[in-house]
């Protein structure tokens, strides 16, 4: 297992350095940079601002000592989690842990982009990590639900409910609940991230078109496994109903659902970006477009090169996690 | 659907009634039983019709203001209502019916003519280059979709501007505003949806190439561009088919998605994501902004995602669904 899992981080390198080397370039041979938008500026204020960034020199050189800064030098991953500078919460700070250095932000002074990341990340992380919750959760239990009572009214139901939050897009799904929820009902705040409350309505919103993607993979893998010959011999055993569904067909109807995790990751942090726009949330998926916006290189390509970096060890985990429900998967 | 050259029977001819049976045929009578896929082609039908062809009749163009009548709940005047500046959102949700199918149709055409070659070509040729090409996906893969069209479309700015200039010194396209952006929408949506196109049609071809018929067309010393385009490809449509009905839905989520975050078509012009963007910012006094778009939207998703399975069990394909 650990050769796979170091084989498979070997296999990321290529990848991450095709990503930044196409961010680098496309970003720069496009007309247009971070500093043509804003008010005409003096020629000497230009090649002063250039000469700060490093943009007065030749490309070649730009990209070799943003690939050096980009390079990990140190291995301290628990860093990230520490509080070093004591104001209560965690640091993730890149620079520390990995020695990475993402480089200075065009369109905020005197900001880095390590520095941002670390402001806007833990909000999107909670997010998505709610979402996720939200998704697995209503959406296996929808799923063995309709796989135990199969064409029935409730299979049925279930059924439609999947089929319509898949159809219902995120950007519809929030308003609708913020209208009903948040101003009808006045149960939560339209918008915002302050509170535990404020958890609710943008979790529920990311989740739910996962939940039912999810729920639709649980029902069609349950089914497989009820038809198969160990849930005979449980139920022959006379174990109860109850048993053979949580005991010993839930770990095999799950696979298809442990499969999809890997796209649903990468759909809920690209979904993040549309929801931290409607709550007001203030995460990096909103900071992302922003920036994106506003030609703001280094920072664009940091959080691209995070996401994907994010993207790829997820994934990893996931395959871990599939060979470990199905042992007749071998690490390859 | 062979195009392969017909060859004499060798089997004496099956009686007729058997025979009609073409594969064609069996799917589409698959297909017509399966009600829901048939309600769904037909709501789709009547949408694509409607947008088309009723906005020019309806005597209000989508930026039409009637400052003194503002924001009005749907009547018999105005059946969706009107925003604020009293246009009349029938009209827009229309127009911007006229965008978002159109985006959805041609970028998944993009995206289909791009799968469609890359995977033929990587399955036919083979070996090294395959795996290149194939390695390439699997690049591409591991960002979302999401992040590349963010960044094509900042990378795109400029070019579609002068695109835009460039297009509309021609007479016929000068009402059409904003053109330049939609190439755009189109270039950058098809650049990164036919990735999961390639890899099927790769998959399908890598069994199809094995078969006799196009040894015989190698035989006959056809081109290798003749043989991947008239034989090969026409005997994998199936799952393209399926597939491209599947890709519509989530160009247009796609599409709709940028718009949302303020990268699609601009103002006047208005696609359905961004009607449910105005809608969704001033939902609290004039609910009926959101609820039409988004309604219409989701509906027409839904139709497609319905028709598209409809069609996969009709053609009875078992082509990777994500």
């Amino acid at each position: 297992m650990l050769r796979f899992i170091l084989k498979r981080l070997l296999e990321t390198i290529p990848v991450l350095l095709v990503i930044v080397t196409a961010t680098f370039f496309m970003l720069r041979l496009v007309p247009g940079g971070p500093f043509t938008a804003e008010k005409a500026v003096s020629k000497e204020i230009m090649q002063n601002l250039e000469a700060h960034y490093g943009l007065d020199k030749p490309l070649g050189h730009q990209y070799a000592s943003y690939l050096w800064d980009l390079t990990p030098k140190r291995f301290a991953p628990w860093r990230l989690f520490a509080d070093a500078d004591g104001n209560g919460t965690v640091d993730f700070d890149l620079q520390a842990a990995f020695g990475i250095n993402l480089g200075p932000s065009f369109k905020y002074p005197n900001r880095t982009v390590n520095e941002i990341i670390a402001g806007k990340l833990p909000a999107s992380l909670e997010l998505g990590l709610w979402a996720l919750l939200v998704a697995l959760a209503l959406g296996i239990t929808l799923g063995v639900v309709a796989a135990m009572r199969k064409n029935t009214g409730v299979d049925y139901a279930a059924s439609t409910l999947a089929m319509v939050g898949i159809c219902v897009p995120t950007f519809v799904m929030g308003p609708l609940l913020v209208l009903l929820f948040a101003l009808h009902l006045r149960w939560f705040n339209a918008s915002g991230w302050y509170f535990a409350a404020d958890r609710v309505l943008p979790a529920a919103t990311l989740g739910l078109v996962y939940a039912a993607y999810i729920a639709r993979l649980t029902r069609g893998g349950m089914l497989d496994v009820l038809n198969q010959d160990y849930i005979r011999t449980a139920r022959a055993k006379g174990a109860s109903e109850l048993r053979v569904v949580l005991r010993h067909a839930l770990r095999g109807g799950l696979l298809p659902v442990v499969t999809f995790l890997g796209p649903a990751i990468a759909g809920i942090i690209s979904g993040s970006f549309v929801i931290e726009t409607i709550f007001q949330i203030p995460g990096l998926g909103r900071e992302f477009v922003n920036s994106a916006f506003n030609r703001d290189y280094t920072l664009v390509s940091g959080t691209v090169l995070l996401y994907a970096g994010l993207i790829i060890g997820l994934n990893l985990v996931v395959d871990v996690i599939q060979v470990w429900l199905n042992p007749r998967l071998k690490f390859e | 659907m062979s195009t392969a050259p017909s060859a004499p029977p060798l089997v004496p001819p099956a009686p007729i009634a058997e025979r009609a049976h073409s594969p064609g045929r069996d799917a589409w009578l698959r297909l017509r039983r399966n009600r829901l896929s048939v309600v769904s082609g037909l709501f789709l039908l009547a949408l694509a019709f409607t947008c088309i062809v009723v906005p020019p009749l309806l005597g209000q163009g989508y930026a039409d203001q009637n400052l003194a009548l503002g924001a009005s709940p749907p009547s018999a005047a105005h059946w969706f209502g009107t925003d604020e500046l009293g246009r009349d959102q029938f009209a827009r949700v229309l127009y911007g019916g006229r965008i978002s199918l159109m985006v959805g149709f041609v970028a998944s055409l993009v995206a289909l003519s791009i799968g469609v070659t890359y995977g033929a070509v990587a399955g036919y040729v083979g070996g090294k280059l395959d795996a290149l090409l194939m390695r390439v996906v699997d690049i591409l893969y591991a960002l979302p979709f999401t992040i590349f069209v963010i960044l094509m479309m900042v990378f795109l700015k400029e070019p579609m501007n002068d695109l835009d200039a460039w297009l509309r010194r021609f007479d016929f396209l000068q009402n059409l505003q904003g053109i330049g952006k939609i190439v755009g929408l189109f270039a950058a949506i098809g650049a990164v949806e036919w990735l999961t196109m390639a890899r099927i049609v790769r998959g399908q071809v890598l069994t199809v190439k094995k078969m006799e018929f196009i040894e015989a067309a190698r035989t006959l010393g056809y081109s290798h561009t003749r043989i991947i385009f008239r034989h090969i490809i026409p005997n994998v449509l199936g799952p393209v088919i399926v597939f491209t009905t599947l890709t519509i839905p989530s160009v247009m989520m796609l599409e709709s998605f940028l718009s949302f975050l303020g990268l699609g078509v601009d103002a006047p012009l208005s696609s359905w994501g961004t009607l449910i963007k105005d809608g969704a910012d001033k939902m609290e006094n004039f609910p009926w902004l959101l609820v039409f778009p988004g309604g219409l939207f989701a509906t027409t998703l839904l139709a497609l995602n319905l028709l598209g399975d409809g069609l996969r069990d009709a053609l009875d394909v078992r082509a990777a669904k994500d």
